[in-house]
């Protein structure tokens, strides 16, 4: 018989407000087993643990049972200091009575009834758990990164210089990303460029960074630690170790009609190509859909002019195996497309752009060589307005429900940035709120307005009116001045929501990573562990998590890397003990436990068995407590019951269903 | 094919070209449109009152008829088309009214949203097909530059209607196109044309058709069309005659070849 504490947490209110801990406490002692039971304002605390030490050493308590928060909070906090008294950790039990009990509550009888309940149900439970003993499993010292923009670069660079190799996957030819692609950088205007590419080619020339470009995850297995991974390297056509560079094979292409990617579609580009001039690796990609040798077989120029003989049209994607111990992933964003925005003409005029295609406007490399000009007639603009929260902030399911956070800043930018370079362009901001949280943002977005004469109106504009002579006309309304405004303008320009990149769903499911509503990547805990994913061993860097700008993904990459770097610090890490196994004597053999099991876990051996006195070889199930990570998919799949999962077994279940039904 | 067809007010008088032609039509492209026996006025205007049911209970006896005789349901009119789709919609999804509506009408069977309504264009489009209709074209509106006006009962509510983009529609440029001519897109063309409000506030409504034939013919209409009989008659009111605008139904029939004969009639 188990000699239990109960200890009731009160959380402040969290729990006390709603439920009848004294109640809780009462009822308590009357359970099987229950020897102690008392409750306190915050258990986790240093003096609530201090009780919970004591009682465990005065009334020789063998289980102990915590009413508090979600396990998720506390349970390693309960576990450690019923260890520190000596016992096993793992026959502690929390009855979670704040989340799903107070938090959802409102009436305090039925709140406290159900929280007894709880608390009945893992009494039963604590009454058949067993000491269990963790096992341990080794760490691959190395670490995957999957995506090559600001976020991956900055977090492989701070693995890497604490000593521990990384891969970077990145799907495009070139590492860079999205920070690439832009001109200038608030709040400082640093050209973005300048201070990108130096770290693009310092992760280049790294000797413990591996860049796989043109690549994609193909599958992961294993677990924290230990994980393997397949990547996918598309066929580049191009020898990376021949290859010399000279771009004399992209000069000469007869095949350059094909939207560039790099300028958001605003020019064109080869079919053997880099995606910008400063690519890192500077080795071009022949894209097999535009090329002329791979639709018709005729052609072949690139192959005929390289020097270096680099050209194989020969080349197939390869497979390529490896170990890590923690993935980052640094995925990226794009913005969302604009179809379900028609009132702002959008793909009904060339003059209507996204903001990120202002920034390829702007840029010296872009399409029009850095002037500002109407896509349509190539015209200087006189008048330009720019809309804010297209599709974030959205009511409906038309757009996104969130803030996309670095518009407000970008578009103060851009503004400023044309009223500096052309005086005479008038420039007109509409925007439901103007936020700049962030150091030095306010006061930019203040020389925007004040410095510079950029017109700010606050309102939304409900239609954007292309107009016979080729102006646009702008109706919207001033909330300040409660009137409705008709503007025409030369360019409207739309600062359109980011999205995370449409990969990441593919890759979240095979990293067994959680993402939110929105596709981002969710974090293990909102507050404490923002660059955690919950399932081990996996990190976020960047907008994959959430929107965000340059510096704070470069802090979250270094954040995130620091996770990375602590887990690879490790020798060995301890492995949960609540594993699956099963009973030699029931199991059938039938397999399909491992049909079930997502990890690989479940093996089939012949042994000799000694069923009654009669001795026979069978075909039995036998589990790799290393990959199993006890979800006990297969517990419940099993038809003869031989399946049973240490801390969770069939019994103590089916022990607390009786608890609750009792 | 047999649809049940409610035709409206407007269409037994000021409109009459908009249901002739579309009747006529109706036969060349295969299918016929069953006037509903007694059928009520919808009452022009979908009452926005949550409590008000008196004035839905016509669209409601229209559908359950439709119901009754398995069939779905054709208007022509914009602003019948707009209250009947709705009502349906309450009908089928809001409770209150559903029950309140089945306990005032007693029927034999209570009427709970079962019936399809659709607008004689998205039969064009969704039961005949365009390309159908294309090719029972005998007279081709070849080099005839039309502006389609859609008003913004046919468009809106956009995911109650679903009728197309409320923002950027191409039903009615589809249309065009079937029958020969080239449509010509402009930006006013779901814009509203004031509605009711001419009534009332006659230059508001002017300031607005003017915005839209303006834009129209600055992209190079020559004519508009329309299917709705207040736009019609508020477009014609305050256009000075510059740009005409027709039914579209009356381009359908003179498309198929049998314009003349209900001219006739």
């Amino acid at each position: 018989m188990q000699r239990i504490g109960v200890f009731v947490c009160h959380c402040g209110t969290n729990i006390a407000a709603t439920v009848d801990v004294k109640k809780v406490v009462e009822m308590a002692l009357h359970e099987p087993g229950v020897v102690h039971a008392e409750d306190y304002a915050y258990m986790c605390s240093e003096a609530g643990q201090e009780l919970i030490h004591k009682a465990i050493k005065e009334k020789h308590l063998t289980g102990l049972v915590v009413c508090s928060c979600s396990p998720r909070m506390h349970e390693t906090t309960f576990r450690n200091a019923a260890e520190k008294a000596g016992l096993n950790p793992y026959m502690v039990e929390i009855a979670n009575i704040r989340e799903h009990c107070s938090w959802i509550h409102k009436n305090i009888d039925e709140a406290t009834e159900k929280a007894v309940i709880l608390m009945r149900a893992a009494v039963a439970k604590v009454n058949l758990d067993a000491p269990l003993q963790p096992g341990e499993s080794r760490v691959t010292k190395r670490a995957l990164v999957i995506g090559g923009g600001i976020a991956g670069i900055q977090t492989a660079l701070d693995i890497a210089e604490a000593g521990y190799p990384v891969d970077i996957v990145e799907k495009t030819p070139s590492i860079g990303g999205r920070m690439s692609q832009l001109d200038k950088t608030f709040p400082t205007l640093d050209c973005s460029s300048c201070i990108l590419t130096p770290k693009m080619g310092e992760v280049n020339a790294h000797p413990l960074i591996n860049i796989y470009t043109y690549s994609e995850v193909e599958s992961v297995s294993g677990f924290v630690g230990d994980f393997t991974v397949e990547i996918r390297k598309k066929a580049r056509s191009v020898d990376m170790n021949k290859c010399t560079g000279c771009g004399l094979c992209q000069e000469k292409c007869p095949s350059k009609k094909t939207p560039s990617e790099f300028n958001r579609g605003l020019s064109t580009r080869s079919a053997i190509y880099t995606p910008f001039a400063q690519a890192v690796p500077n080795v071009p990609v022949i894209d097999r859909d535009a090329c002329i040798k791979f639709k018709t077989g005729k052609c072949g120029i690139c192959s005929k002019v390289c020097q270096a003989g680099a050209i194989d049209y020969e080349q197939k994607d390869e497979i390529v195996t490896e170990k890590y111990g923690a993935i980052v992933v640094a995925t990226g964003f794009d913005m969302i497309k604009l179809d379900r925005y028609d009132e702002y003409a959008y793909s009904q005029s060339k003059d209507v752009i996204t903001s990120l295609e202002l920034e390829r406007i702007m840029n010296a490399a872009g399409p029009t060589g850095g002037h500002l000009e109407r896509l349509s007639d190539g015209k200087a603009p006189k008048e330009i307005v720019f809309i804010q929260c297209v599709g974030s902030r959205c009511a409906d399911d038309r757009g996104k429900s969130y803030c996309s956070k670095i518009c407000c800043m970008y578009t103060a930018k851009h503004a400023m940035l044309i009223r500096d370079k052309y005086p005479d362009t008038n420039v007109t901001v509409f925007y439901i709120d103007v936020r700049t949280p962030g150091k030095n943002f306010d006061e930019f977005y203040r020389r925007a307005v004040e410095d510079y004469g950029v017109n700010y109106i606050k309102g939304q504009v409900g239609k954007v009116i292309p107009q016979p002579d080729g102006k646009l006309l702008v109706q919207g309304a001033d909330l300040i001045d409660n009137k409705q405004i008709l503007k025409e303008a030369d360019m409207v320009v739309l600062a359109a929501a980011i999205e995370p990149n449409p990969d990441v769903r593919k890759i979240a499911t095979m990293l067994t990573a959680s993402i939110d509503t929105n596709n981002f990547l969710t974090e293990a805990h909102a507050k404490l562990r923002p660059v955690e994913s919950p399932t081990a061993g996996i990190f976020l860097s960047g907008v994959c998590q959430g929107p965000k700008d340059i510096p704070e993904t470069v802090s979250q990459a270094g954040a995130a890397a620091v996770k990375a770097i602590g887990l690879l610090a490790k020798d060995k890490l301890l492995t949960n003990p609540c594993t699956a196994h099963s009973d030699e004597l029931l199991c059938n053999g039938c397999s399909q436990c491992a049909n079930v099991c997502p990890y690989g876990a479940i093996s089939y051996e012949d042994k000799e068995v000694n069923d009654h006195g009669i001795r026979e070889t069978r075909r039995i199930a036998v589990v790799n407590d290393a990959l199993c990570q006890g979800c006990g998919a297969c517990t419940v799949t099993c038809p003869s019951g031989a399946m049973d999962l240490q801390g969770f077994s069939n019994r103590q279940i089916l022990a607390e269903v009786d608890a609750i039904c009792r | 094919m047999k649809y049940s067809y409610y035709p409206g007010c407007t269409l037994k008088n000021k409109a009459q070209d908009l249901d002739q032609y579309a009747r006529a039509s109706a036969e060349v492209l295969g299918f016929e449109l069953e006037e509903i026996s007694e059928w009520q006025c919808c009452g022009g205007v979908y009452p926005l009152g949550s409590d008000e049911i008196a004035t839905k209970l016509s669209s409601v006896r229209a559908l359950n008829d439709a119901k009754e005789k398995g069939q779905d349901l054709v208007t022509l009119c914009s602003a019948c088309h707009h209250v009947i789709k709705r009502v349906n919609d309450d009908m089928k999804n809001v409770e209150d009214i559903r029950t309140r509506a089945n306990n005032y009408m007693a029927l034999d069977e209570p009427y709970n949203g079962e019936t399809t309504v659709l607008h004689f264009l998205e039969v064009l489009r969704d039961r005949v097909g365009f390309d159908e209709v294309k090719k029972k074209v005998v007279n081709p509106l070849t080099g005839k530059k039309i502006g389609a006006y859609y008003g913004c009962l046919l468009l809106r509510p956009g995911k109650l209607l679903a009728f197309d983009n409320p923002e950027n529609p191409k039903i009615m440029e589809d249309f065009i196109r079937a029958i020969g001519a080239e449509p010509v897109i402009y930006p006013y063309r779901n814009e509203c044309c004031g509605g009711y409000i001419s009534l009332k506030e006659e230059d508001m409504s002017k300031e607005m058709c003017r915005k839209i034939e303006e834009s129209a013919s600055g992209f190079g209409a020559d004519m508009l069309i329309t299917a709705c009989p207040l736009c019609m008659y508020n477009l014609n009111k305050n256009n000075g005659g510059n740009l005409p605008v027709y039914y579209f139904t009356e381009l359908l029939a003179e498309a198929l070849g049998v314009k003349e004969e209900v001219k006739a009639q």
